[in-house]
């Protein structure tokens, strides 16, 4: 796209518009300048958030032995897998059964449910959640994990869905039929040629998925019991008080994780691209 | 004879095609069991509770009542039970339209020139750009909201830079208003403002843009006759991206509102803490997911619109 | 090459979509496929020829009739259980998989054992000559050895037949040439029957043992290149396969194989094989090749006006009217002395070579 007149100066550019470079430029920096100060004060050694009083890993090692942050963190990690291990699952079913094939009465339907979380509001999802949640405690008495695991497991479903479905979409409907050619059943021709090539949507779907579940408040806030506290609902409980940089610590580490799966799927889509 | 076994053939691939319906279902049944039990469902249940009495210290009464719904718009007076108009909570749809809309123009204003900027870069460098857009998406909304905070607030970067510059000697207070939760709002949605636009501006054919040019369109001309009119469904969406979770926001304003600036999220979150009006809550979120409702079918009916003039 | 049949298609149709909707690929086929022949469905493009290697290969199913395969019905069997196999016009690799993977993968379906496997994988490897190229990715090898690759992979499980869906036309023109030779001398040295599709009518008339010709669902013709050549029965054969000259004649006389006819000029012909005629009117068709031109009044068969002189290299195409206002276009083959001879402008009488004449039938 990029032909030679816009790489020499001076001369005509089809691409060029006044001024958009220096917006772009300075959106990119606005989208990391606060991140990277969250994460420079972080190694901040004193606890005025305005100066530099030099490099330390206090912070971290005081959240470490924080045993709130220690329990939020297992909280966080038990949920987040749960939940997009389920979802993956769930996602990867609704995709085989709504992509690549006629149009049948209630795909829409199907659609619909699926997408459903994209489209509602987190906060009316979250009160809808508590009110229901809070009648099946008062029924059954039950109060464990299994209510965020299920929420969690319902939101993160269309995350995993999309990059499934558009990973099944973009594959060539002939490999299975030359499977087929070559004496492969239906659940051969699955496990052997459909499969394997799914494995990259898959694991994007599984990802983002965690991602989301790890991330999430307004849902968690709402339907936690106390003591169920994960790492997000625990910082935000803690802006009650004062902030301190333990605070930016831990986001510095779900900073990493969050960049690390990113950067993984970004490396997956461009290995089984085109 | 010939008849009879097409009718026979006919039938096979009817019940061919019933199988694979059926099996569809079957894959995607259980997927829909959660949603329905942790999503669609208690959307319904709220909307039943929306017409109960609301219970003295939280949760309701089994009884029909519409005082949810009337609270919304209408205050009742505590002593002497005249009606007014709840100029409270109309206060803070107004300032959740008027901040979610500012937002979104913020956002289009900064994320168009963004998208445009890596539409027109070399293949090869395109989907690294991108990934910068992608990666803060990709981390925690509370968390950039927190990044927000550290810049803005009074012993923050920005009022620490123009204080030792000599710009300012008081720091400007800017934690704490409706400007920081525009801004944090604009922050943590910019990225989907721009991958939406962007995905539109990638299909753009700069042949038209040459030709643009080569028909004596200047810049500002090519750029208002020829491309915006060309990646226009990307803008929508991206406004459409934007604007919807803004309205519902509930973190960013609880952060950067610090408890006095409410928005509609918030107005809702009362109800089931302190204010303890849970028909009042959940009537409030059904108005909220109804005007979000509204504004994604004039989306839909705008894009087939758009489909339409493609095709025809 | 024995006369046996191998498959035998019997009164088979098609129609996709229902009411209204419906389109018709396949119109009441019937064809006998020799065993060992390689055999070419040639036809331009919505003709059907790829449907019906779909329903060979068992991946649609016939509306009506049904397709024998060495006297058994195959018809309502999953492809996955018919000794037959696909060569994709996309090839359709497994990505995922190297290239000896992907011409194992339908012997290790066919429940082989390792050994087995391995063994016909190596010898299918020699035989498309691709040794070297075992362990690659499919991705890493250019579209000639995909080709090549697909071929192993269809031919490994030794299939009664191999369907080959327009496997040259990704390929240029000179590893088309090259394939086209290749895949002959497969077929020679597997002997299995190779039912091959294109619409390339060169390619049909020098690789097939026999072709079929399909226009809008059906099947015209069916014979050995050399007869449909010179012999179409109907107008689109003659027009579809090399060049031709149609013209209305008068029937004269009709003998028990041949047929005496009066051309628009008065002149007489005659013609092989019988006409049916109701109004006394034929068709026919004539191939430029088979005509010359002529200053001898009495020798030419028609007279007509030259428009335009087209040199070609080997050939000299003459552009004619007739008196009657058709056109007619006369090619002769360029030698060293000749020179122009004949201009634009001038009146020539044309000459028709004994045999030329090809009563249609529509």
């Amino acid at each position: 796209m990029e032909n030679s007149l816009s790489t020499r100066r001076n001369q005509f550019s089809v691409f060029k518009q006044p001024g958009f470079t220096i917006i772009a430029l300075a959106c990119f920096i606005v989208l990391y300048m606060p991140i990277v100060v969250l994460v420079v004060y972080s190694f901040n050694s004193g606890t005025s958030p305005a100066k530099w009083d030099g490099f330390s890993l206090q912070w971290y090692a005081a959240a470490w032995n924080n045993s709130a942050v220690k329990t939020a963190t297992l909280i966080s990690i038990i949920v987040a897998c749960q939940a997009s291990l389920y979802a993956t699952i769930l996602a990867t079913m609704a995709a085989m059964g709504t992509t690549r094939t006629r149009p049948y009465r209630g795909q829409n339907v199907i659609y619909a449910l699926v997408n459903q979380p994209l489209m509602v509001p987190e906060i009316v999802t979250a009160v809808a959640l508590l009110i229901c949640f809070a009648v099946i405690k008062e029924l059954t008495d039950y109060r464990g994990l299994a209510y965020l695991v299920l929420s969690h497991t319902a939101f993160c479903i269309p995350f995993a869905y999309l990059p499934i479905r558009a990973r099944l979409e973009g594959m060539d409907r002939t490999l299975e039929l030359a499977a087929a050619d070559l004496y492969a059943n239906s659940w051969q021709s699955f496990r052997r040629v459909t499969l394997p090539q799914l494995w990259p949507g898959i694991l994007a779907g599984a990802m983002l998925a965690f991602v989301i579940s790890l991330d999430d408040v307004v849902i968690t806030e709402f339907v936690k019991a106390p003591g169920q506290d994960t790492l997000p609902t625990y910082m935000l409980g803690q802006l009650r008080r004062a902030i301190t940089p333990e605070i930016n610590a831990i986001s510095t580490a779900l900073l990493l994780i969050s960049a690390i799966l990113a950067l993984f799927v970004f490396l997956l889509g461009r290995k089984h691209g085109n | 004879m010939a008849d009879n076994s097409q009718r026979n053939d006919s039938v096979f691939e009817a019940a061919a095609h019933r199988a694979r319906v059926r099996r569809n279902w079957l894959l995607s049944t259980p997927a829909l069991i959660i949603l329905v039990l942790a999503a669609s469902g208690p959307l319904l249940v709220m909307l039943a509770y929306s017409f109960l009495q609301a219970g003295d210290y939280g949760g309701v009464e089994y009884r029909f009542s519409t005082e949810g719904w009337f609270q919304v718009f209408l205050a009742r007076d505590i002593f002497d039970d005249t009606v007014s108009v709840a100029d409270a909570h109309l206060s803070i749809f107004w300032r959740s339209a008027r901040l979610s809309f500012l937002t979104t123009v913020t956002a289009l204003a900064l994320g168009f020139p963004t998208a445009y900027f890596i539409a027109t870069r070399p293949r090869s460098s395109r989907n690294l750009w991108l990934f910068l857009v992608t990666v803060p998406f990709w981390t925690n909304l509370l968390i950039r909201t927190f990044a927000i905070m550290e810049v803005i607030k009074n012993q923050g970067i920005v009022n620490t830079l123009l204080m030792s510059a000599g710009v300012i000697s008081e720091p400007i207070q800017m934690l704490y208003t409706d400007f920081a939760i525009m801004l944090g709002m604009t922050y943590v949605y910019l990225p989907l403002m721009i991958l939406p636009v962007y995905a539109s501006m990638e299909k753009l054919d700069f042949r038209l843009v040459e030709a643009g040019y080569d028909l004596y369109a200047t810049r500002i001309k090519v750029l208002w006759r020829v491309i915006i009119p060309l990646v226009k469904p990307g803008i929508v969406a991206g406004c459409i991206l934007v604007f919807i979770p803004s309205l519902g926001a509930y973190v960013t304003p609880r952060v950067l509102g610090g408890g006095r600036n409410l928005m509609i999220g918030n107005l809702i979150e009362l109800q089931f803490g302190q204010g303890s009006n849970w028909p009042l809550g959940a009537a409030l979120s059904i108005f909220l997911l109804l005007v979000v409702m509204v504004a994604l079918l004039l989306y839909v009916r705008n894009s087939q619109k758009a489909n339409n003039i493609v095709r025809h | 090459m024995s006369d046996s049949v191998s498959v035998a298609i019997h009164g088979v149709s098609k129609v996709f979509g229902h009411d209204r909707n419906a389109v018709t690929a396949l119109d009441d086929v019937s064809l006998d496929i020799r065993e060992g022949e390689f055999f070419t469905l040639l036809g331009p493009s919505g003709c059907g020829k790829t449907t019906l290697l779909r329903l060979i290969a068992g991946f649609e199913h016939p509306t009506r009739g049904h397709i024998d395969l060495h006297g058994e019905e195959i018809s309502h069997l999953p492809p996955y259980r018919r000794p037959v196999n696909t060569v994709f016009q996309s090839y359709a690799l497994f990505p995922h998989m190297t290239v000896a993977e992907n011409i194992g993968f339908g012997l290790e379906m066919q429940g082989k054992s390792k050994e087995e496997t391995t063994s016909t994988v190596g010898e299918m490897l020699r035989l498309v000559q691709m040794e070297d190229l075992a362990d690659r990715r499919t991705d890493q090898i250019s579209g000639g050895q995909q080709q090549r690759v697909a071929l192993a992979r269809a031919l490994a499980p030794r299939p009664r037949v191999l369907l080959l869906d327009e496997p040259l036309s990704a390929l240029d023109y000179k590893l088309r040439k090259g394939m086209q030779i290749e895949l002959k001398r497969l077929q020679n040295e597997t002997g299995i029957t190779f039912i091959f599709v294109t619409h390339d009518q060169e390619e049909a008339l020098t690789m097939s043992d026999r072709l079929a010709v399909m226009s809008q669902g059906k099947v015209l013709q069916v014979g050995a290149p050399r007869e449909i050549y010179a012999h179409p029965a109907v107008r689109f054969v003659a027009d579809f396969i090399g060049d031709t000259n149609f013209l209305d004649a008068e029937l004269l006389e009709i003998e028990r194989d041949r047929t005496e006819l009066k051309l628009p000029s008065g002149k007489p012909v005659s013609a092989r094989g019988a006409a049916r005629s109701v109004d006394g009117k034929v068709h026919i068709a004539v191939r430029p090749e088979q005509t010359t031109l002529t200053r001898d009044a009495d020798a030419a068969h028609l007279e007509g006006h030259i428009d335009n002189v087209v040199y070609s290299g080997t050939d000299t195409h003459y552009h004619i009217t007739l008196p009657g206002g058709e056109s007619f276009v006369v090619r002769t083959q360029n030698r060293g002395d000749s020179g122009d001879e004949w201009q634009a402008g001038q009146t020539a009488g044309i000459v028709i070579e004994p045999g030329a004449v090809q009563i249609l039938a529509d």
